[in-house]
């Protein structure tokens, strides 16, 4: 599909900004929410990450309205939100199940929203048009729902959602209901849509690859918390805890103990060795050893590179690399080796060196 | 951290407009429930005169022959009916669900039809048929020398009411067996176990909570029932009992209280039992897939007695009818086994003289359905989709109203309301409003299932969605919600009207004059005399047909609708 802009057709107002200050929800007993604070700029694509049930959903359903804080604040465009009930606020959501009325055409979904709004006929006939024309299905427009495909579905409910102009958009997990093709070509339109709205966004997901391809900046969350909130590759590149570069990418984890102090520390593996820790980098109380899977080399030294010893547990080959499983002390970790055409393959069993640069490893606690 | 404490702590709070319908219909079901029936209970306890609280009536109770021999009748009765029930249920519904039988669905649409008639005007048919001097033992006695007494006494009870109300067994019965998962079947197969074993271990098992269901009601339903017993001039039961007494010795009298309670009791026994059966068994939701069970083809000799048995009990089942039918044009029919001379003499007198039952019945019927579609709707979203406070305790007062037999309610509703008069000194207890409004309070817990499962069909993103942009609850229960649960509401009027129409037990309680009276209590009136059964029996046609257009018009208009909104996968 090739997104048809008539941008001059649905009003843009100007971005607003989010500021969620020291927000709490309680389910009963059960602490759902702890302590959340963000600032989302105007205009900003914004996406909440995190596994099922850390509250990344819970937290949007609270921005739309369907949800009370015991205590907090919800500030959006400069308007504090939370008591007002969910038909005032002016923010438009897209439901993971689309939520599309199945009495209803396409155009009266579409509709629904500005007659809500007791605008005159016209202008929801104009509107509807241009919010079907924006997402490409002018020509279903006298469909029922259950006559389109999940993509179709879909973009009906995006385009429901932004005839009313809302002040920022809301995304449930929009992608989760297509199937894998889809879900690429669709987070492409979503980014550039939004990208041509100027609207501030909300973008729900588990998937670490949808975040990072479509959003400026992620919340990472888990169990209630927002655990980091950072671009995509400064989340990757300087997580802020063990989960943090545990959910983004591949990280490798070794438990060891600090010896030494002040610019002569170092860190212990047990039965493989120990690696000095760069001065200056910080190691908070029971930190462990983190690295990725390409910032170490099997058999080689780079230099600066300090040598761990190692057994080869397991070997995958991948085509332009090969990821070795190497027992290092009492854990495993994943070594991404590029591949070259008649490089020879270590085999399992044997005994190797890991070679790591201090700098590119980090020291994280839980 | 000390800024918290000046952040204020907000409450979810009941919106006024919740509050004021939660009240309203609490006091709906106070005054027209519990009321009523706290006064029968009451009454039962307390001392006749004085008022004192006392057991002595349930002592006296339990002293005299007439009512201990009554109390087991009734008890003999709905356990025999459960038997004969069961047995007529079993093969149709294993036929039906587990063998590639043709005609399962006429059998299924047959089932239902017993239903749409009140067992009482297929009792009079019936003795026509199977009574001492009827058809089938004219046939035996000339062919054999035997009779057999099929109408005796609590024989013709039993077999009336095991032949009006197996479909409730066999419906229950039929939707586990089709609910069982055919991996479930397989996965014992691929252990070892084929045939009867498994049937008997795994099958029957996984059935068993439909069947209890089915089994529990038809017991309450024959021991509450009230006219198949009066008409079949069987007075020693209780249901009779308690007539006769509050209509022949008066609303003081103790013992028809403490029938009622008795009555009430046994209702609740049976539920409870059912109900114990059943704890944790609800294995609907632990199978996945629900492909029904497989269906094994016949063979020509299995087929040849499948069928047979099953004809059989299609004639039998259907023989009311048939019976009905002959009655409702026969000129004389006695002591013989066909009607002498046919006539259509008999509904033109009925739609000359009772054209008004039949306009009482609509109106009254139609009434109550829309009660108990609006209040049963309101409770629903009351429950599913609010937390106001109070909302559990509707559902279960509602629902109480399932252990309250038709007679009790009409006694209790002579009792509370005789001493009000209207202005023109006529007692509002027996206003034909308050027919409406017992047949509603009686038909509720039927019509507030319809609701809930109506209701739990709208998932709750699309009310959310309409919030979203931009319409109050009030505006998305009208253009979301309502739209959406049409047909289920539908389907819940159905139900309450097309039983309403033919429910007699607390009419005859409350009806006191012949121009307010629905069709059921015409019908009533008729049979009791010879001359009166060709009319009766045309009115009875008129009141299944009537019941089953309807029915079949809501399953059309349910069916296109769900079609026309792509809810049917």
């Amino acid at each position: 599909m090739t997104v048809n802009i008539n941008s001059a057709a649905l009003a843009v107002s100007p971005a607003k900004a989010i500021s969620i200050s020291d927000v709490n929800l309680y389910y009963g007993a059960l602490h759902v929410l702890k302590d959340i604070n963000l600032e989302i700029q105007p205009g900003e694509f914004f996406a909440f990450l995190g596994p099922s049930g850390c509250g990344k959903t819970t937290l949007l359903r609270l921005i739309a309205g369907f949800n009370n804080a015991r205590q907090g604040k919800v500030v959006i465009g400069g308007q504090d939100v939370l008591d007002m009930p969910a038909w005032k606020r002016d923010i438009g959501m897209v439901f993971q199940s689309y939520a599309l009325w199945p009495h209803m055409t396409v155009a009266a979904n579409v509709a629904f929203g500005l007659e809500e709004r007791r605008l005159p006929r016209a202008e929801v006939e104009r509107r509807v048009q241009a919010a079907l024309e924006l997402v490409g299905l002018k020509h279903l427009a006298d469909r029922r729902p259950s006559q389109l495909s999940g993509g179709q579905q879909q973009r009906v409910a995006l385009a429901r959602t932004i005839a009313i102009e809302p002040k920022v958009l809301l995304l449930d997990e929009p992608l989760s209901n297509l199937d894998a093709k889809m879900r690429v070509e669709v987070r492409r339109e979503l980014r550039d849509l939004q990208q041509r709205l100027k609207l501030t966004t909300i973008f729900v997901t588990h998937d670490q690859e949808e975040a990072n391809t479509v959003c400026d900046r992620i919340a990472v969350f888990n169990e209630g918390r927002i655990q980091q909130v950072g671009t995509p590759m400064g989340l990757y590149e300087k997580p802020a805890n063990l989960f943090v570069a545990n959910f983004l990418g591949t990280a490798n984890i070794l438990d060891g103990t600090v010896k030494g102090s002040g610019t002569q520390r170092t860190f212990e593996v047990a039965g493989a060795g120990s690696i000095p820790i760069p001065a200056g980098a910080s190691v908070p109380p029971g930190a462990k050893l983190v690295f990725r899977p390409q910032y170490a080399t099997l058999g080689t030294l780079e230099p600066g590179a300090v040598a761990l010893t190692g057994t080869i547990a397991h070997r995958e080959f991948l085509g332009a690399t090969v990821r070795y499983g190497v027992q290092v002390g009492t854990a495993t970790v994943l070594i991404d080796a590029p591949f070259h055409s008649g490089d020879s393959l270590l085999e399992t069993g044997a005994t190797t060196t890991l070679g790591l640069k201090p700098s590119s490893a980090l020291w994280l606690a839980e | 951290m000390a800024l918290v404490q000046s952040i204020p702590i907000r409450r979810v709070s009941a919106k006024p407009g919740q509050i004021f319908a939660i009240s309203l219909i609490a006091l709906f079901l106070a005054i027209f429930l519990i009321i009523p029936a706290g006064t029968v209970i009451y009454t039962a306890f307390t001392e006749k005169g004085t008022g004192a609280l006392t057991i002595v009536n349930f002592v006296d109770f339990f002293n005299t022959d007439l009512f201990r021999r009554s109390f087991f009748n009734s008890v003999y009765v709905s356990g025999m009916s459960v038997v004969w029930a069961s047995a007529i249920a079993l093969p149709l519904a294993v036929l039906t669900t587990r063998f590639d039988f043709r005609g399962s669905l006429i059998i299924q649409t047959l089932g239902f039809v017993p239903l749409i008639m009140p067992p009482f005007v297929g009792a009079v048919a019936m003795q026509l048929l199977f009574g001492r001097n009827g058809t089938v033992n004219l046939i035996l006695n000339d062919w054999f020398g035997i009779r057999i007494p099929f109408m005796e006494g609590l024989n013709g009870v039993i077999f009336v009411q095991s032949l009006h109300y197996f479909p409730f067994i066999l419906i229950n019965l039929s939707t586990s067996l089709r609910n069982i998962d055919r991996s479930m079947e397989e996965a014992a197969q691929n252990l070892g176990s084929s045939g009867v074993r498994l049937f008997r271990r795994i099958v029957f098992p996984l059935a068993m909570p439909g069947y209890l269901a089915g089994a529990s009601l038809v017991f309450v339903k024959v021991f509450d029932d009230l006219a198949t017993p009066l008409l079949l001039n069987v007075k020693d039961m209780l249901a009779p009992q308690a007539y006769l007494r509050v209509t022949s010795v008066g609303l003081t009298d103790p013992m028809g209280y403490v029938i009622s309670v008795i009555l009430i009791a046994v209702s609740i026994f049976a539920m409870w039992l059912s109900a114990v059966a059943m704890r944790g068994k609800d294995y609907s939701t632990t199978q996945r897939g629900g492909g029904g069970l497989s269906r094994r083809k016949l063979s020509r000799g299995e087929s040849v007695i499948a069928y047979g048995v099953v004809g059989l009990i299609l004639l039998l089942v259907l023989s009311p009818h048939i019976g009905l039918l002959l009655l409702s044009l026969a000129t004389v029919w006695s002591f013989s086994p066909l009607p002498d001379a046919y006539t259509v003499a008999h509904y033109g007198r009925v739609f000359g003289e009772s054209s008004l039952y039949i306009k009482n019945t609509l109106i009254y019927a139609s009434l109550a359905g829309l009660i108990d579609v609006v209040i049963g709707g309101a409770i629903a979203y009351l429950v599913l989709r609010t937390k106001v406070v109070g909302r559990r305790w509707l559902d279960w007062a509602a629902t109480a109203a399932l252990a309250i037999p038709g007679v009790v309610l009409g006694i209790g509703y002579l009792r509370t309301f005789y001493g009000i008069t209207l202005p023109d000194g006529t007692p509002l207890a027996t206003l034909w409003v308050m027919v409406v409004l017992a047949l509603s309070i009686r038909r509720l817990p039927y019509a507030l299932r319809a609701c809930y499962a109506a209701l739990q069909q709208v998932s709750e993103s699309l009310e959310e969605a309409a919030e979203n942009l931009g319409a109050t609850k009030q505006r998305t229960i009208r253009r979301i919600v309502l739209p959406l649960m049409t047909g289920g509401l539908l389907a819940g009027f159905v139900t309450s009207f097309s039983t309403a129409a033919v429910e007699l037990s607390a009419t005859l309680m409350l009806i006191q004059s012949n121009s307010d009276a629905p069709i059921a209590y015409g019908l009533y009136v008729f049979m009791q005399s010879p001359a009166g059964r060709g009319p009766g029996a045309a009115l009875g046609v008129i009141a299944v047909i009537m019941v089953a257009l309807c029915t079949l018009l809501s399953h059309y208009v349910i069916e296109r609708r769900q079609k026309a909104l792509g809810m049917t996968k």
